[in-house]
């Protein structure tokens, strides 16, 4: 059912169609003049890299030229340049250990010449070694290569897709700090409910006015009833009735008010955080999985869990209540001015220095919520740490050890809030008392200005009353501070999600598929994984239909090699092509659809049993689940559970075992019919009764599918056409089992360790090869 | 104390260390350290090419100077862990952030994707990888100078 391709390892061969115009950038300035003095007349630069370390691994800028004829270097430091002469026989090369590169140029006796450089300039040194390496051939043969056809991203040397004109590789690292401006970015957020959150707002506003009636009213009140009573006049009682009504019409007014407003906001605060948390855990879902390999599940949750409740409850709540606070502040303030300037500038004068404190409180508080935050992570952290690993912390019975640690992160959550706590507590008295302060003073000018007949007893009630609610407001005002300080903190850590861009990006102009033969190719495809660099190019191509296990090492890269054509990761270089179409040109999850994965650790969802089967595809009728549980072996067990199909499994469910769980994992990657089948360890949990079962239900998976299987024991890739060979991210053997044994090369050594190991193994264990190391 | 080990160690003219065991087989050898953070001068093991071990050192001061010298300057072209003694300066405090830093190895610029790059280790020392991978040693928190030290709590 399948040709036997041998592995193309010769690098990119394709003919070149059409010849690119090579010329480098042009130098910096600063080497430019100096290099020009090293050259001859009709020498000319090729190429250069500028390098930022010295031999001695200090931060040292210098250069490293390639001109028609010689290799120029010099280091910032050193007035001399190295210079070499391009003869046949030398060698360039480059390779990188722990953040470092190193370029070396060797001739037959030995070591010429070192640079180093930080791995950020590593793809230009690689293209200065292919520049050399074209040059020497030049001027060997007289004919110079032309560089590889295919358009290349000029800063990484990623292929651009047909289409691209952005390299989605450099474009997706977004190395600016986000603005503080990040709580303006909630708009987006808040915008399909802008009708009702004026409403809220035009509410609070006539709410507010609503009660600065009352205030008003008392001036009249005193001036007018109750002074000329005092005075001997009797109580006018209609003008009295026509106050207090006045009075009770706005307390009633206010109430109505202040209900409605109450309400809708409320409404439109929880819609918001709805559509937060949504938005957020669907960008999150789409994510690769480099994203979830860098971090702890228990700051994702509390993301996405407190820090949008908090987000929601400012927009709605605080930050309108500020608005009408704002507007109440200038409204009091036409007012009192309206009756008494003289009046009103004494009362409006503790109002700088309490725009002052606020403002000196901000910053500190600022940095203290941060810190808070995210030593509540560092709480929840622990618990996510312990909860899923809480078999092993009993078999080693460190419960103790665990408490301590929950006890310690506690501990340093309460110092940091201590820490904020004294800042805040302040806060609050120290606005009371200014308060306290503020009435006193206008209590004092009020008075003397009443033993002057400048304002009658009635106005300085009626300031008295305004002032209370005025100061009232201001304490409101300054926990404004804190409350936009915790949301501007969890809108960042909110965007900071929303802003990754997945590193498995969406094509911009994408190819559909919808049927696939399963031919998979790659390209010299490598993959470096911070600085390690975990493969390095393999190619490879796997037939329709052809069964193609992948052997080596842990560590080898075989897992790697999964991960990059199931498209968890991007590839670093090179290409990936399904029936000749790159698969980053794909639209991911119809990629995917192609792909049925059956891992070690089956995985499986709370829920019941046809609905696991059913993962990949939810509509699948019953008929299919069952064809889909018979092909897999499950059937039978399945029938003997208590509920059939109907039981639940998954987190407290039905304990089913290794095996029962991995025939499940197979009856769902057989459900959704895929032309390309991944099988990573899917045998090695399980002893060897079982895997046998296994064996029988993957024999009818892989049938008519592209499979690529991983397996640590060697006698369960017996059934495949080829065996690829892996050694530290490289692909040393390529050939069937037999071939392989008669090459005596690593997959010899590799079946004879194993062979070895035979008599001592008990069937449960799959580490054989940890052994040989 | 010294002891003679049953190997010897040679540097080519290619710049590899060489490696003749007692059986006088000459392999490839890379020093690498077994705890570079916590004891970086106990346990260095020699190693070929293939990640196979082929000697193993307890304690480098335990090696007859020569061999010892050798070892070290292999490791010293091999490890980079630039040692911050001074934050000049950070372009935000929300990451992605740029850093300006006085190392022991000279100034230079670093990015820090994420406050997760901050690594405690145990006692005053914090490790920070920034977006190239390099690593960056703060030995002493603690002892920085009050400018580095207002930075670096922001991250904290």
């Amino acid at each position: 059912m399948t040709s036997r391709t041998s592995t193309r390892i010769a690098a990119s061969s394709h003919p070149a169609t059409a010849e690119i115009k090579e010329s480098p950038l042009p130098l910096p300035e600063m080497w430019k003049s100096q290099v020009e003095t090293q050259m001859d007349d009709n020498e000319k630069i090729l190429a250069w890299l500028e390098i930022d370390l010295d031999t001695q691994l200090r931060f040292t800028k210098g250069v490293v030229v390639l001109t028609s004829r010689h290799l120029l270097a010099r280091s910032e430091e050193s007035a001399d340049w190295q210079s070499l002469e391009l003869r046949p026989g030398l060698k360039l090369t480059r390779r990188d250990h722990a953040g470092v590169g190193s370029l070396e140029l060797f001739d037959q006796e030995g070591r010429r010449a070192l640079w180093r450089y930080t791995l950020q300039l590593d793809v230009a040194a690689g293209r200065l070694i292919d520049r050399f390496t074209r040059q020497l051939e030049f001027l060997a043969t007289g004919a110079l290569t032309p560089p590889p056809a295919h358009a290349l991203c000029p800063k990484c040397e990623t292929p651009l897709l047909a289409g691209q004109d952005e390299c989605p590789v450099c474009s997706k690292e977004e190395l600016t700090p986000p603005s503080t401006w990040t709580l303006f970015r909630l708009w987006r957020f808040a915008r399909p409910y802008r009708w009702q959150l004026l409403a809220g707002f035009l509410l609070s506003l006539a709410t507010t006015a609503a009660t600065l009636v009352a205030p008003y009213l008392t001036m009249p009140l005193m001036d007018k009833v109750l002074i000329p009573y005092q005075n001997g006049k009797p109580i006018d009682t209609g003008l009295v009735t026509l106050y207090l009504s006045g009075l009770l019409g706005a307390a009633l007014l206010a109430w109505v008010l202040g209900w409605a407003r109450t309400y809708i906001l409320a409404l439109v605060s929880e819609r918001i955080g709805r559509d937060l948390r949504t938005t957020t855990y669907e960008h999150l879902l789409k994510l690769s999985q480099e994203y979830f390999g860098g971090k702890r599940t228990g700051d994702l949750m509390a993301r996405i869990g407190s820090e949008t409740d908090r987000i929601n409850l400012f927009i709605s709540l605080h930050f309108l209540d500020f608005a009408t606070d704002v507007l109440m502040i200038t409204m009091t303030t036409l007012i009192l001015v309206s009756i008494n300037p003289w009046l009103a500038l004494v009362t409006l004068l503790p109002l700088p220095v309490i725009a002052f404190l606020i403002h000196t409180v901000r910053e500190k508080l600022r940095t203290g919520f941060e810190r808070v935050d995210r030593i509540w992570a560092e709480v929840t952290n622990v618990l996510a740490d312990t909860i899923p690993g809480i078999r092993v912390v009993k078999a080693f019975a460190q419960e103790s050890r665990e408490a301590a640690r929950f006890r310690a992160a506690n501990q340093h959550n309460l110092e940091v809030n201590d820490k904020v706590n004294r800042v805040w507590s302040l806060f609050g008295p120290t606005v009371t008392l200014l308060t306290e302060i503020g009435l006193l003073i206008i209590w004092a000018f009020g008075i003397w200005q009443i033993s002057r007949n400048d304002i009658s007893v009635g106005v300085l009630t009626a300031f008295l009353a305004y002032i209370g609610r005025f100061y009232t407001r201001l304490d409101s005002m300054s926990r404004i501070v804190s409350v936009t300080q915790k949301a501007a903190a969890g809108a960042k850590r909110i965007f900071d999600i929303l802003d990754h861009v997945s590193s498995v990006p969406e094509p911009a102009n994408p190819v559909h598929l919808p049927a696939v033969t399963g031919r998979i190719e790659l390209r010299n495809v490598g993959f470096r994984y911070g600085t390690r660099s975990v493969t390095r190019d393999i190619s490879l191509t796997i037939e329709p239909g052809e069964m193609v296990g992948l052997v080596g090492h842990s560590g080898s890269g075989k897992s790697t090699m999964v991960n990059l054509i199931c498209r968890f990761y991007d590839v670093s270089e090179g290409a990936i092509l399904i029936d000749g179409v790159d698969i980053r040109s794909v639209p991911v999850a119809e990629y995917r659809k192609h792909i049925g994965l059956v891992l070690q650790e089956p995985f499986l969802f709370f829920g019941t049993i046809a609905e696991n089967i059913a993962y990949g595809k939810p509509d699948a009728t019953r008929e299919e689940i069952v064809a889909a549980a018979r092909a897999a072996h499950a059937h039978e067990f399945i029938l003997r559970l208590p509920h059939g199909y109907d039981s639940l499994v998954g987190e407290r469910g039905q304990a089913l075992s290794g095996g029962e769980r991995q025939r499940i994992s197979i009856a769902r990657a057989l459900l959704i019919d895929p032309k390309i089948l991944i099988l990573d360890e899917a045998t090695s949990s399980v002893d060897t009764t079982t895997e046998k079962e296994i064996q029988k239900a993957l024999d009818n998976l892989v049938r008519g599918r592209t499979t690529i299987a991983i397996a640590h024991r060697l006698s369960t890739l017996r059934e495949a056409n080829r065996l690829v060979v892996l050694d530290r991210g490289s692909v040393v053997e390529v050939g069937s089992h037999d071939e392989l044994m008669a090459r005596e090369g690593h997959y010899y050594e590799l079946y004879q360790a194993q062979a070895r190991n035979v008599d001592t193994e008990n069937g449960s264990e799959g580490n054989e090869e940890g052994e040989e190391e | 104390m010294s002891l003679t080990p049953d190997y010897q160690l040679q540097r080519n003219p290619f710049g590899k260390l060489i490696f003749t065991g007692s059986d006088g087989e000459a392999k490839e050898a890379v020093p690498v350290r077994a705890f570079p953070i916590g004891a970086p001068d106990e346990g260095i093991a020699l190693v070929d090419p293939h990640g196979h071990e082929l000697a193993w050192v307890e304690r480098l001061s335990e090696l007859p100077a020569p061999l010892r010298e050798l070892i070290e300057s292999e490791l010293a072209s091999r490890e980079f862990m630039p040692a911050i003694e001074r934050i000049v300066d950070v372009s935000s405090f929300a990451t992605p952030s740029t850093w300006t830093v006085a190392t022991n190895r000279g100034e230079t610029k670093l990015i820090l994707k994420g406050e997760e790059d901050i690594r405690r280790l145990p006692g005053p020392a914090l490790l920070i990888a920034d977006n190239n991978g390099i690593q960056y040693l703060i030995r002493d928190r603690y002892g920085l100078d009050t400018h580095s030290r207002k930075i670096l709590d922001r991250f904290l």
